[in-house]
Order: structure tokens, then sequence, then C-alpha cells
């Protein structure tokens, strides 16, 4: 029982971490249809920037509150210059934007590499994230708990500004029908640099927390990519609720895998189970309606 | 629907006459049962060019793809200990020309490497690998070849080849000596935790059969793949255990994500340390405070007061590319070029079996940075001191625990009475 | 761009003579003028070969972006490194095992692969049955698209990390290696490296042979409809499904075909061969050299296997940046490859006046039809 607990609260964290780094990609994806497999290294660049905040700002209490909103901005200027230069002339052809910003990624890892030092960097988790909270004689890390917090957070802002500014009415729009959108005066060409702005920003704000999590390294990007998006297909395409059941469902199974088997038969077993599960139901948890012919 | 006509019947018939032709024609080769001794011996001629004033040799590390984390400073030392050797008058003469080769973080890239190196670039040794897997995918074309390897890294024991020379601990060396800290420190039980490859996977196997000895209780093993950095499930697990100490045999940048659970659970080195075969003077800074008060086994550390020890650091630390902090591999990849340099000299030849033939004739040492060691000629391990080294706050080791003496190498635990005598026979057998 | 209609036989004649031209130099020149090592390198480029242009039949004509052919180059490769493995170790069990369980037999699923025989049939049937099972559960399902890729892109992570843990049983991370034999003949013997040479560059061929086959087919052409309107093939009476089926099962044996030569040319296997960013190079070579024609799968692949060769070792850190360069600027300025190129030119000669590339089209794609 107490193992039961103490993975579903884990599970719960390690959720939190992929619907962080899924958020971004479920609104690029299901919005724009851009299959972006750099997103894992706009979360490694959100990592190295909560690294950088931290040698301009010593104090880590201080510098992770700081290095959030930075590493947003940072990722979300690397995703519009990715959107303006390259993305732009691939809607036409999604599938192939996959291969594209497998390029993208490519070199993004090796400048990485070459940058920084090839060991990895620390960044600092803030003293007031030491310590446990008892949970039903459980000690839970603060940690995993800020991790959720700051999904929530995530999810909370991201849902209000879709559904209450006008930018997010614009983008829900373009993604029920985008030629209608169109001729209803919507400029689809800024919603999408905009989404693409906001979906890579995102990476940048779960790299930060995946620094507190794991090594700060050129190749701390590759592990979250193929998870990520087994969430979001799971979630089904464009969907928030999805993303966040799919992505708490995974993390949770991953954590009892784990657990239970092994740590490296967790991997397997997760994988496995979200295929069957897409196999099962290939448009994921839940769809979104559209007029357009898929 | 699919419809099969003549010519995808004839162009498929054309291709099978093809293939078999293909094999009549090439069918010539050694088979099993042949003399292969007559086969093997054409391949291994080798192209060693020694009329000139240099003398080629190879480096091969992982410069891209996820060792490239490691190995860079690895391959950044050698080319160091190149530049001072040829600095002071080379080898035999001869200044070093290096061919510097990327592993590229793949093994059978390793393999094709050192093929290359050895035929194409008529090189006299190679030096470098780091995990255990580029050197098991090294070893069989070295030996094919009949070529030199020199490999610098701390690894798992159980392996000796007539054509690698190890400048890294083996078992006896680090585990060994880890253990017996252990028995020291009165630790009644034990949790590994390693990531899931032949290394840790080895190392374990060979810690259970020592601690059943030490009256050591293992409560806990766990594998996390080398790419994955989250262990906080695992390190749960730990909690439960409730162990004295924690054996940790994981590598690369999974450690941080270990340690960082670690912390995390509350779990601290007053109470629970970590003694770690895997985390030196390069790693412990990308992990933060979170490691400090940690333990580590080498045979070498920075910290480390003997003769040799403040040159080696100052010349690292005034070298181009410098990390700025030295480690034990660091310090095996810098002794496995001096060795070889003693070796040839002592051969007075580059001649694969004339350098072996020395290394058995003649005692070969060197005044290394961790003091002074000698090369074992038969097993082609090298004599170290052990040392318990605990993480400080800057990252450096103070040294807790060493050995008495330099400790001989024993990869195949020959003086270990715990250690199965058929696994032993088995794996000899094997190698040979 | 107009499509001129030549005499269907006189194409054929070209890809034929173009697949002979090939196969003279695969297996009459390039034996003869290159050295051990690099021959020995150019095997390893035709597996690659080999399980690319299978790629640019699912992909190319199909149009299903498999990733995760590493899953079906595996069952080929491990299949064969199984038997050789025993091969050597004959009676005994192989060393890597010893140590973990000394008193253990060996694993049942090993002791098959003892039989040639029973190795050379796996290593036809298994991705067959494999491919068939998988493809039929998602082609019926209608996945497609970028969740196809995804998935089987998941699945070959997957595998890697399974066959990575499962060290007793499969040699883990580190691998299958050190053979010495190949079905009765010395390995270490170069006159036999050549022959394993010869019949990995004569598989390719046959492979060139059995797709160009393929595409001039009534079944070529249902490929490409399906691929270019899914729908309308469904309206006409077809099932998409089975034809992508199809396409996908012989793709997959493509790569395990691939996989089992790759075995005895390079001497080990490792999971890192056959996970995600080994099934992505293998997609690189496809793009690279053109998708849907007929030579630029196998082509393109070599020329990314080259690449890695030499460029990776005169340029380590430059070989990354072009690899990924390589994937922006073919995908975004050349989807359909540099065997494009010609009629690229041609068009453009044709119509100097329209400046802005127009996008690409299907039918573009078909431009090097065979």
């Amino acid at each position: 029982m107490d193992a039961l607990i103490s993975q579903l609260l884990n599970g719960s964290a390690q959720g939190a971490l992929l619907l962080l780094a899924a958020l971004g990609l479920s609104l690029t994806f299901g919005q724009m249809g851009v299959i972006n497999m750099a997103h894992g290294e706009f979360l490694m660049l959100g990592a190295f920037t909560a690294y950088l905040v931290q040698q301009v700002i010593a104090a880590s209490d201080l510098s992770i509150p700081v290095a959030l909103p930075v590493a947003f901005v940072v990722a979300g200027l690397f995703g519009l210059l990715l959107e303006v230069t390259i993305i732009r002339w691939m809607y036409r052809r999604p599938l192939d934007t996959l291969l594209v910003t497998v390029g993208v990624s490519l070199i993004l890892q090796q400048a990485a590499l070459q940058i920084f030092p090839s060991q990895g960097v620390p960044v600092e988790k803030p003293s007031w994230l030491d310590g446990q909270l008892n949970v039903l004689g459980y000690e839970w890390p603060l940690r995993q708990l800020f991790t959720i917090v700051l999904a929530s957070v995530c999810v909370a802002a991201l849902s209000a500004w879709l559904k209450y500014t006008s930018f997010g009415r614009r983008i829900r729009a373009t993604v029920h029908n985008r030629d209608l959108a169109e001729t209803t005066g919507i400029s689809t060409r800024t919603i999408d640099r905009l989404t693409f702005f906001v979906g890579s920003g995102l990476a940048g704000v779960a790299g930060v927390a995946a620094s507190l999590i794991g090594g700060t390294n050129s190749q701390m990007g590759a592990q979250y990519i193929i998870p990520a998006f087994l969430v979001v297909a799971a979630g089904g395409i464009g969907q928030l609720k999805g993303t966040i059941i799919a992505a708490w469902a995974v993390g949770v199974a991953l954590s009892c895998f784990a657990y239970w088997t092994t740590g490296s038969l967790a991997q397997v077993l997760a994988f496995i189970l979200v295929i069957v599960f897409l196999q099962v139901r290939p448009q994921g948890l839940f769809t979104v309606r559209t007029r357009s012919l898929a | 629907m699919l419809t099969t006509n003549k010519r995808m019947r004839a162009s498929v018939a054309i291709g099978a006459i093809g293939t078999t032709m293909a094999l009549v024609l090439a069918g010539c080769g050694a088979r099993a049962g042949d003399d292969t001794s007559t086969a093997g011996a054409s391949a291994a001629a080798s192209c060693v060019d020694t009329s000139g004033s240099t003398i080629k040799l190879g480096f091969l590390n992982s410069l891209t793809g996820g060792m490239a984390i490691s190995e860079k400073t690895v391959s950044n030392v050698l080319h160091m200990a190149a530049d001072e050797i040829n600095t002071s008058g080379g080898i035999l003469g001869k200044k070093i020309q290096y061919v510097q080769e990327d592993g590229a973080t793949d093994w059978p890239t390793f393999a094709e490497k050192t093929e290359k190196l050895l035929t194409q670039d008529c090189v006299a040794a190679i030096f470098g690998g780091w995990t255990s897997s580029s050197r098991k995918a090294v070893k069989p074309v070295v030996e094919k070849l009949n070529g030199l390897f020199f490999y610098p890294v701390q690894y798992e024991g159980l392996e000796s080849s007539p054509n690698i020379y190890y400048t890294g601990a083996t078992t006896n060396q680090q585990i060994i000596p880890a253990m017996d800290f252990l028995a020291s420190k009165g630790v009644k039980t034990l949790f590994l935790a390693g990531s899931d490859y032949v290394f840790p996977r080895t190392a374990n196997a060979i810690i259970k059969l020592y601690a059943a000895k030490l009256g050591i209780k293992i409560v806990g093993e766990e594998y996390v793949p080398l790419d994955k950095d989250d262990w906080t499930s695992q390190v749960a697990k730990i909690v439960a255990a409730k162990p004295d100490f924690i054996f940790n045999t994981i590598n690369g940048s999974s450690n941080v994500g270990f340690v960082k659970a670690y912390y995390d659970a509350g779990l601290t080195p007053a109470k629970t340390p970590i003694i770690s075969v895997s985390i030196a003077e390069e790693e412990a800074p990308a992990m933060g405070h979170e490691v400090t008060g940690n333990y580590a086994s080498w045979n070498y550390f920075q910290s480390l007061k003997t003769d040799t020890n403040p040159k080696f650091i100052q010349s690292w630390k005034a070298y181009p590319n410098s990390s700025g902090v030295t480690s034990d591999p660091m310090e095996a990849a810098y002794i496995s070029l001096y060795l070889y340099k003693s070796l040839v000299e002592a051969a007075g030849s580059f001649d694969v079996n004339a350098v072996n033939a020395a290394a058995k004739s003649h005692t070969i040492t060197f005044d290394a940075p961790e003091g002074k060691v000698t090369l074992d000629g038969k097993n082609h391990h090298i004599s170290k001191p052990g040392h318990i080294g605990q993480i400080n706050a800057n990252n450096q080791f103070d040294i807790v625990w060493s050995s008495d003496k330099f400790i001989e190498p024993d990869p195949y635990l020959e003086a270990y009475d715990w250690f199965p005598a058929d696994i032993r026979k088995q794996l000899v057998g094997a190698a040979g | 761009m107009t499509k001129l209609k030549p005499l269907p036989s006189l194409r054929g004649i070209a890809a034929l003579s173009g697949i002979a031209m090939f196969a003279v130099l695969l297996l009459a020149v390039a034996p003869a003028v290159l050295s051990d090592h690099w021959l020995n390198n150019l095997g390893k480029y035709c597996c690659w070969a080999i399980a690319a242009v299978g790629i640019g039949l699912a992909w190319g004509r199909g149009g299903m972006l498999v990733m995760g052919q590493g899953v079906f180059f595996a069952l080929g490769a491990y299949a064969m490194a199984m038997h050789l493995t025993l091969e050597t170790a004959g009676d005994r069990v192989p060393g890597f095992m010893v140590l973990y369980d000394p008193l253990a037999p060996l694993p049942a699923f090993w002791e098959p692969f003892r039989s040639a025989g029973f190795t050379l049939a796996a290593i036809v049937v298994l991705p067959v049955v494999a491919a068939g099972i998988l493809g039929y559960a998602l082609f019926k399902r209608r996945v497609k698209g970028a969740y196809f890729a995804i998935l089987t892109q998941a699945l070959a992570v997957a595998l890697a990390t399974l066959i990575s843990s499962t060290i007793r049983e499969t040699g883990g991370d580190t691998g299958l290696s050190d053979f010495k034999f190949f079905f009765g003949f010395v390995l270490n013997d170069p006159a036999n490296k050549v022959m394993v040479y010869l019949i990995a560059a004569a598989l390719l061929i046959v492979c060139l042979l059995a797709v160009w086959q393929f595409y001039r087919s009534r079944f070529g052409e249902l490929l490409v409809a399906t691929r270019d309107a899914e729908e309308r093939v469904r309206f006409l009476g077809y099932d998409p499904a089975n034809i992508k089926l199809v396409a996908f099962v012989v793709s997959a044996l493509m790569a395990s075909i691939g996989g089992a030569m790759f075995v005895p040319i390079v001497g080990i296997i490792t999971p890192a061969e056959i996970g995600a960013a080994a099934s992505i190079l293998m997609i690189a070579g496809v793009a690279f050299g053109g998708r849907a024609s007929l030579f630029g799968p196998a082509l393109g692949a070599m020329a990314v296997g080259w690449g890695q060769s030499s460029l990776g070792s005169t340029w380590p850190d430059g070989w990354t940046y072009i690899l990924g360069l390589l994937f922006v600027v073919v995908i975004l300025f050349l989807p359909s490859g540099l065997s494009s190129l010609p009629a690229r030119f041609a068009a453009i000669r044709r119509r100097p006046a329209e400046q802005p590339t127009p996008p690409i089209t299907a039918a573009e794609l078909e431009e090097v039809r065979a």
C-alpha cells in the first residue's frame, strides 16, 4: 500500500514533467500538424538557460523563478526562428517537417556539446525545494510537488489564454477549420508564428523542470521526445484534457512498472502499452471535431 | 492483386543466378575444418612504416554522440601526452604523428575504425576507448590483425588479450578495495545501483560473490538504461530497503539523475552514503552540491600527494581545451602513451610481437601521477594503488582510505578463493 | 511539368541497363579496385542500401514513413548473429552468458538457431510475420501519417531498450560479436570476406530488380494511388490497408535481409544499430537519394554510409552538422532527393520565367520513376 501511494505520487510527478514536455507539442502538432522532433532540444535550451541564469544570479532560491520566464522566451525565440526560416515552407508536407526537424535537432545537440562543458553543467535546486512532504506516511520530495505545480500553472495559463483571449479564440478557430478561419479575416500566418513561439517556449519551461531532475547536457532532450509524442498521440490531437490524462497515465505506468519490474523493462512496457492503446483507439482519448476531410 | 508475371520470375531468376555465381566465384576461402593458421596470417602482415622520422599512432574515442560527454577529455589528454613525448624527443627518436578517429558512441564504428587505423593508416598502436562495449568491439579486430590497443578506463575484469594493454583498474584494484573499505566501516547491508550494461552487471555479479564472503547482505539491485536520467522509482526502493551503503556503478549523465533523486528522497551521506566507481573530478561538477559527502573508489585523485602529480596537473591546466581538473581515466590514458613508449624502447622496435616479448622479459615501470606503476607482462595490466575519496564542496576528493601497497592486477581473480573456479575456467576458455 | 509518355519498354530497358551497370560495378569492378577495408565498408553500405530500397518502397511509393525499420533490421541481424555465435561457441554456452548465471543452459529461443536452415528461414519468416501482424493491426485501424511514423519509431526504441536490458539472453548493449565462422567458412580469411561482400551486393541487385518489377506492376500503380489519394482508392473498390500491408511487409523483409548480411560483414551487432538514431539514419539516405525513385534510396544510403566513414573520421564534429544540414536542405529544397536534380534542371531550363519554386506535388515525386 505504501509502495502504491509512493508510486502514484512519484508517477504523477513524472507525468507532470511529461505533460510539460508534451504541452508545447500538443499545441504545434494539433494546431499546425507540424511534427517538431527538435522539441527535445528546445527543452535542452531551457535547461541550459537555467544554468546561465544561475551564473548571473548566484542564489538558486531566486534564480530558478527567474529562469522560468527567461527559458520560455529563449526557447520560444528559437522556435520562432525555426518557424520563420524552415517550417513555414513546409505546411503542405507535414510528414516532412518531422525529418527536417530531426536535422535541426542533430545540429542543436552537436552545438550544445561543443559550446558547453561536455560533461554537462550543474543546475542547483533552490533550497525551498529541499525536503519532503509527508503524505499518508510517505515522504514525498518537494521537488516532485514543484513539478506538478509548475505543470498545473502552465496548463491553467495555456487554457485561459486559449479560452479568453482573442488570440486564443483565433487559434481555436484555426484548429477547427483553417480555410474558414482565413476567410473570416484571421491572419493564420501570425497565428502560426505565435503558436510556435508559445509551444517552443513551453518546452523551455519543461527544460528548467527537467534540469532539476536529471543532467543538463547535450543529450538530455533525446530522452523526452518519443514519450512526449506518444502522450500527445494518445491524448488526441489538439486536446488539452486528453494530453493531461495521457501524460498522467503514462507517468504513473512508467513509475509503477519501474518499481515492480525493472527500470529498463518499464520503458519497454510503457511504450507497448501506448502502442496497443493507439491500435485500439487510433484517434486518441479525445478527438476534436473538425469539418475538414483528413 | 499481386500480379506475378513471367518477367518478374525472370528477374528473380537472374538474381538467384547472380548470387550463386558470386558464391561459386568466391567460394575458395578457408572452411571451418581447414588449417586456419595460414589463412589468418595473410591479413596480419603489418604495414607500419618505421623508416621515417615519425611514427603513426591511432587515437580512438567517441567525439560525437552520447559518450562524447566523457570521452572528449581522454582524447584531449592523449594529445597532451603525445605533445609532451614529442617535445622530449619522441619514441625511439621518432616523433608521434597521431591519427584521430571518432568512435561516434557506436560499437561497430569502433570496430570499423580500428580496422581502418591498422590497415589503412598503418598505425603502430591504438589508444582510447571508454565503455567496455567499445573495448569488446575492438578486441576481435586487434586480435585478428595482430595490432595493439591501449585501454585507459577501469573495467569489469575477467579479460586479457595479447593485443590489449589495460592501464585502468581491473576488478581487484577498484571494486574489491571498495568492498574492503565498506567492510572496514562495518557495513552490513548494501544496495546495488547501476546502468544497464556489461560493466555494472559484471561488477555487481562479482560484488555479490565477495559480499557473501564478507558477510554483507545485498538488499537490492537496480538497473536503469544508460540514456535515462530518471531514477525516482528506483530510489524509492532504496528508501524502502534502508541499506547502510549504496554501491553505485551508474555511468554517464544518468548519475546526475540518480544523485538528485537520492537527495530529493531525503537520503544523505551521513545515513546512507554512496560509493561510486564512475564519478570522478570531471563528473562531480555537473551534479551540483547533491553529490557532496559521498565516496568514490579510484586509483588516482587530483588531490593525491605524489612527486609526479603536481606536474601532471599543471601541464593539463595549461593545455588548450583543458577542463581544468584531472581524473582517473585521464591519468590512465596519460599512462598508456608513456607505457607504450617504455615498451617500445625496451623492445627497440615498434613490432607488435617484439613489444609483447619485451613486456614479458623486461620490468616496465612508469613514474605515473598515481605513483610508480609496474606492468604485468603476462596479463597486460598494471599495478595500482587503491584509494577511496570523499567528495568535498569544491568537487575534489579527500582521501579517506588507501590500500597499504600497490595492488597487483588479477583480472581473473585467481588469488580470490570466493570466485568460483568453474566460471573462471569457462571464461578463460571462451576468451581463448 | 509535362509528362512525356515514352514507350514502357524503353523505360524498362533504361532501368534494366541501369541495374545491370550497377551490378557490374558492385560485383566485378569494386572487388577488383578496392582495398579489403573499403570493400568491407562497401559491403556494409550495401546492407543499409538493401534496407533503404525497402524504405523507398514503403515511404517513397507507399507514403508510409517507416521510422522503425531498425526493428526488422534487428530481426534479421540477431537471427544471423545468434547462429554465428553458436557456430563459434560450438557445444559450449557463449562466453558472455557464463558470468551472469554459470550453470543455466542456453536460453531456449537460441536452440533452433544452431540450424543453418532454420536461421535462413527465420531471417525471411520473422520479419514477414512481425510486419504482417503489426501492419494489419495499424492499417486496418487506418493509423497513418505522423502517428504511424511515431509508433514505428517507438517500437524501435522499445526493442533496442529490451535488448539492452536482457544482457544474458542477447548480449545487451555490448551486442553480439567475435564471430569466427560463417556457415562453415572462416571469417578471418580475406577470400571469404570477399564472398560475404558479394552475397550482400548480389542481394542488393536482387532487391532492386524486385522493386523495379513492383513499380511497373499493377500493384505499384495501386500503391502510388493509395499514397496520393487513399480515399479514392477505397471508393474504387480496393482495400488500401491490404495494398499498404504488402508494401510494408516487403520493406520489412528487405530490412531483415540487410540486417542479416550486416552481421558477417561488420562482425558485430548492437542495439544501437537498430534504435531510433539508426532508424533515422536509414531514412536520411533514402531522403537524400530520392525516396520514390528506383536507384535513389540505395545510392543515398550508400552515400550517407560513405559520408559517415570518411567525413566522420576526418572531421567528426563537422559530420554531425553536415548530416543535420543534409536533412534540412534536402527535405526543404529537394524533397524528391538528388535523383530528381536532372529533371529539375530540365524543368528550369524549359520555364526560366517562373521564379518561385512551386510546391512539390505528388506527381513531381514521380519525376524519376523508372
